[in-house]
């Protein structure tokens, strides 16, 4: 039992992470219908910026070390965020769907080895100036920074679904996604609207890059691309486009890595070991996208991608 | 239509892939330098020098790629201190050209460049690091008579394929895995041990022979369970491996998961003593398992490098210039001295006419004194265990290699014989 509530916990905070991480993915979808790939890079990136800002000021108290560093990683990577929507997108956006796409990826291999000739190929611990202590939980262990990791993705998510739902820009948002051209008619910049949702896409990258790093104690330049692939397929198993989706896509797919690793072996009486926790993930995709394909609470929208 | 947009999707997805794999291929290309005009030069004024060229292979990106450009700037160094010597081969004045090539520690890659290497004609290669890339080129080098010496690959596979231009410099990991496993059954108590890998030819391999190892010297292998090399999370499985109460943990693989692994384990509240092979035995297993690390323990084959007959040496000339060494530096220095040696003996630097020489070589290197047997292994390689003191590797034993090949080894451990410095 200890052993379940062990793994529950892993996959919980493996999947906050892939969460934030795929809310990026799924807000660009939702208002362009285009798949940023670059946005592990921005991860990455986020991860990169946070870590260097920890080792040199690590003489100050942890309290304003953490919320400065997280403070510079959102300011890069929302600057890197814009850049990315102005230079790789915006000249695209009357272009055939899959001119943007490579773009994406042309971006994306850019950053990789922009930050490989910025950081270097080493791969660079996170200092310890995190004081991490073990608690237990119905005979599971469970640290401090786990449970940080938890709290502060949910209010991150909460912050914003209310900023979507209940702000002006929220609403001009949702109107963008719906109808652009309407939108427009009605007052919105939409190019603002766009450039609002990649700046704030990315603002969540860097936090999800912080605790990545944090909690890992590592980031490499290369980190970026399977953290992204698994955040993709985390928004595309909840309904890409949907922002509650996202979230519980990424908290699914955490979960069933977890128990998939955990008991896989077990359950196929060691014909199957932990090797194939990757593909317990996307069989489990493949599933859902058989009988629901938009997702398991994706919204069947209108064809407008 | 939704169905419709979603086998857009899955379509845009798989072209996506593709496209970054090729996007990747693309770039160690135009990074090389042109080799083709250097070799057009000799007919020229230039005296009777000759051009000789090299192949470097490793991965120079991806999550290897620390230990790669370390591999290629031990070349890279032992070409440059033969050149500026002046070395003459068969009577004419020889110039070595490094050529290297990035494999990313992917075997398709891998046989990618060593075709590449073929196709621009060197006269031999020194690599490659991993041994899955190494076995599948072997085969490309040998079809095309080309002598290949790699510092790094361990698994036994690569030199019992039968190929006659296949050496190495290092023990492989039927000697390291059975000393592993005898160390974690006998020294380290382990009744009952659990092993990892990581999927690759290597760390696959060797922990096979660790599991035999073990079992021969009475210690119950609990479980056996697997990630891959680019993994950073490992929570599921050393959770299981916990509720297994395995006293030693074993792990086949190299140290960007070994670190975060020993660190993992310290906060899920594992017990176990961690033990790793030679990918692990690095200072970035220290710095990324931070005081994780502590007390844990790995092997390397040869001896420690302030042990080896040029080691200080070796250390000195190479952090001056390329700043601390990961791992295999001196092994891949070695192995391009062997290759010139031989070509020195031969009077020639045709791969037909030097190839018998590598076989016959009496060399005495940075890191032991270099003979090869039938196969092309190191004859007599030693294997020596490490443990975390204080935040550094700290020398324990050696086991191994008696014999003529190392015998610094056989003397008593100084205290302070740490691996890196």
């Amino acid at each position: 039992m200890d052993i379940f509530v062990q793994q529950i916990i892993n996959g919980l905070v493996l999947g906050s992470i892939y969460a934030l991480v795929a809310l990026g993915y799924t807000m660009v979808y939702g208002i362009m219908g285009l798949i940023n790939f670059a946005h592990g890079e921005v991860v990455m990136i986020g991860a990169m910026v946070a870590l260097f800002f920890v080792k040199a000021f690590s003489g100050l108290p942890v309290v304003i070390l953490l919320p400065l560093a997280l403070a510079a990683a959102v300011c890069v990577c929302m600057a890197i965020g814009f850049s990315i929507e102005r230079i790789a997108y915006r000249p695209l956006r009357h272009a055939p769907k899959l001119a943007p796409l490579i773009t994406a990826i042309g971006i994306s291999i850019i950053l990789q080895h922009l930050a490989m000739l910025i950081w270097g190929r080493n791969y660079h611990a996170f200092p310890p100036v995190i004081p991490v202590s073990a608690h237990e939980i119905f005979g599971a262990t469970i640290t401090s920074l786990q449970v940080f990791i938890v709290l502060i993705a949910a209010a991150m998510m909460a912050g914003l679904t209310l900023l979507i739902q209940r702000t002006r820009l929220g609403r001009a948002m949702r109107a963008t996604s719906q109808n652009p051209a309407i939108a427009q008619l009605m007052g919105v910049n939409i190019n603002q609207i766009i450039s609002a949702t990649f700046v704030i896409g990315s603002a969540l990258a860097a936090v999800a890059g912080l605790m990545v790093s944090a909690n890992y104690s590592i980031a490499h330049y290369y980190m970026g691309f399977m953290l992204g692939l698994k955040a993709f397929t985390a928004a595309v198993l909840g309904g890409i486009g949907n922002l509650a989706g996202a979230m519980l896509g990424g908290i699914l797919l955490g979960i069933i890595e977890s128990l998939g690793a955990g008991y896989i072996g077990d359950l196929t009486g060691g014909f199957l070991g932990s090797h194939y926790q990757d593909i317990f993930a996307f069989f489990v995709l493949i599933g859902v996208l058989i009988f629901r394909p938009s997702g398991l609470i994706g919204e069947r929208v209108a064809e407008r991608a | 239509m939704n169905t419709l947009r979603v086998s857009r999707m899955t379509l845009a997805l798989s072209a996506a892939l593709a496209l970054f794999g090729c996007g990747q291929k693309e770039e160690p290309k135009a990074a090389a330098p042109a080799p083709a005009p250097a070799a057009a030069a000799p007919a020229a004024p230039a005296a009777t020098a000759i051009t000789v060229k090299i192949g470097h292979v490793a991965p120079l990106t991806g999550p290897q790629a620390h230990l790669g450009k370390d591999n290629e700037n031990a070349a890279r160094m032992a070409i440059d201190e033969l050149n500026a010597k002046g070395l003459e081969i068969g009577g004419a004045k020889v110039t070595l050209e490094l050529v290297p090539e990035d494999d990313q520690a992917d075997p398709k890659q891998g046989t990618i460049v060593a075709q590449k290497l073929v196709d621009a004609k060197v006269n031999g290669v020194v690599g490659h690091l991993n041994s899955g890339t190494t076995i599948p080129a072997s085969k490309i080098y040998f079809d095309a008579g080309i002598p290949q010496i790699s510092g790094s690959a361990t698994n036994p596979k690569y030199t019992q394929q039968g190929f006659a231009t296949a050496f190495r410099v290092m023990a492989n990991d039927v000697q390291q895995g059975k000393v592993l496993g005898e160390y974690a059954a006998k020294q380290l108590a382990g009744k009952s041990v659990a092993i990892i890998d990581d999927r690759t030819a290597y760390g696959q391999g060797l922990a096979d022979e660790f599991e035999k190892g073990a079992k021969g010297a009475g210690a119950a292998v609990v479980t056996r369970e697997f990630t891959n090399d680019k993994a950073t999370d490992f929570a599921a499985i050393l959770t299981k491996i916990k509720s297994t109460k395995a006293d030693v943990i074993f792990y086949g693989g190299m140290d960007a998961q070994a670190g975060p692994m020993a660190k993992q384990m310290k906060s899920l509240g594992v017990k176990a003593a961690f033990l790793t092979g030679d990918g692990g035995c690095t200072p970035e297993f220290i710095k990324l398992a931070g005081d994780a690390s502590e007390g844990q323990y790995c092997s390397l084959p040869g001896v420690p490098l302030d042990q080896m007959p040029g080691g200080k040496a070796f250390n000195d000339a190479f952090s001056a210039k390329y700043g601390q060494i990961q791992l295999y530096a001196p092994y891949v220095y070695d192995a391009v001295m062997v290759m010139v040696d031989a070509m020195k003996r031969a009077g020639s630097v045709e791969a037909a006419k030097y190839l018998p020489e590598i076989g016959k070589t009496d060399y005495q290197g940075v890191t032991a004194k270099i003979q090869f047997d039938e196969k092309g292994d190191l004859k007599g390689g030693a294997i020596s265990l490490y443990q975390v003191k204080g935040g550094k590797w700290e020398y324990r034993e050696t086991v191994g290699g008696g014999a003529p090949a190392a015998p610094v080894a056989a003397e008593a451990p100084k205290a302070d014989g740490e691996k890196k410095s």
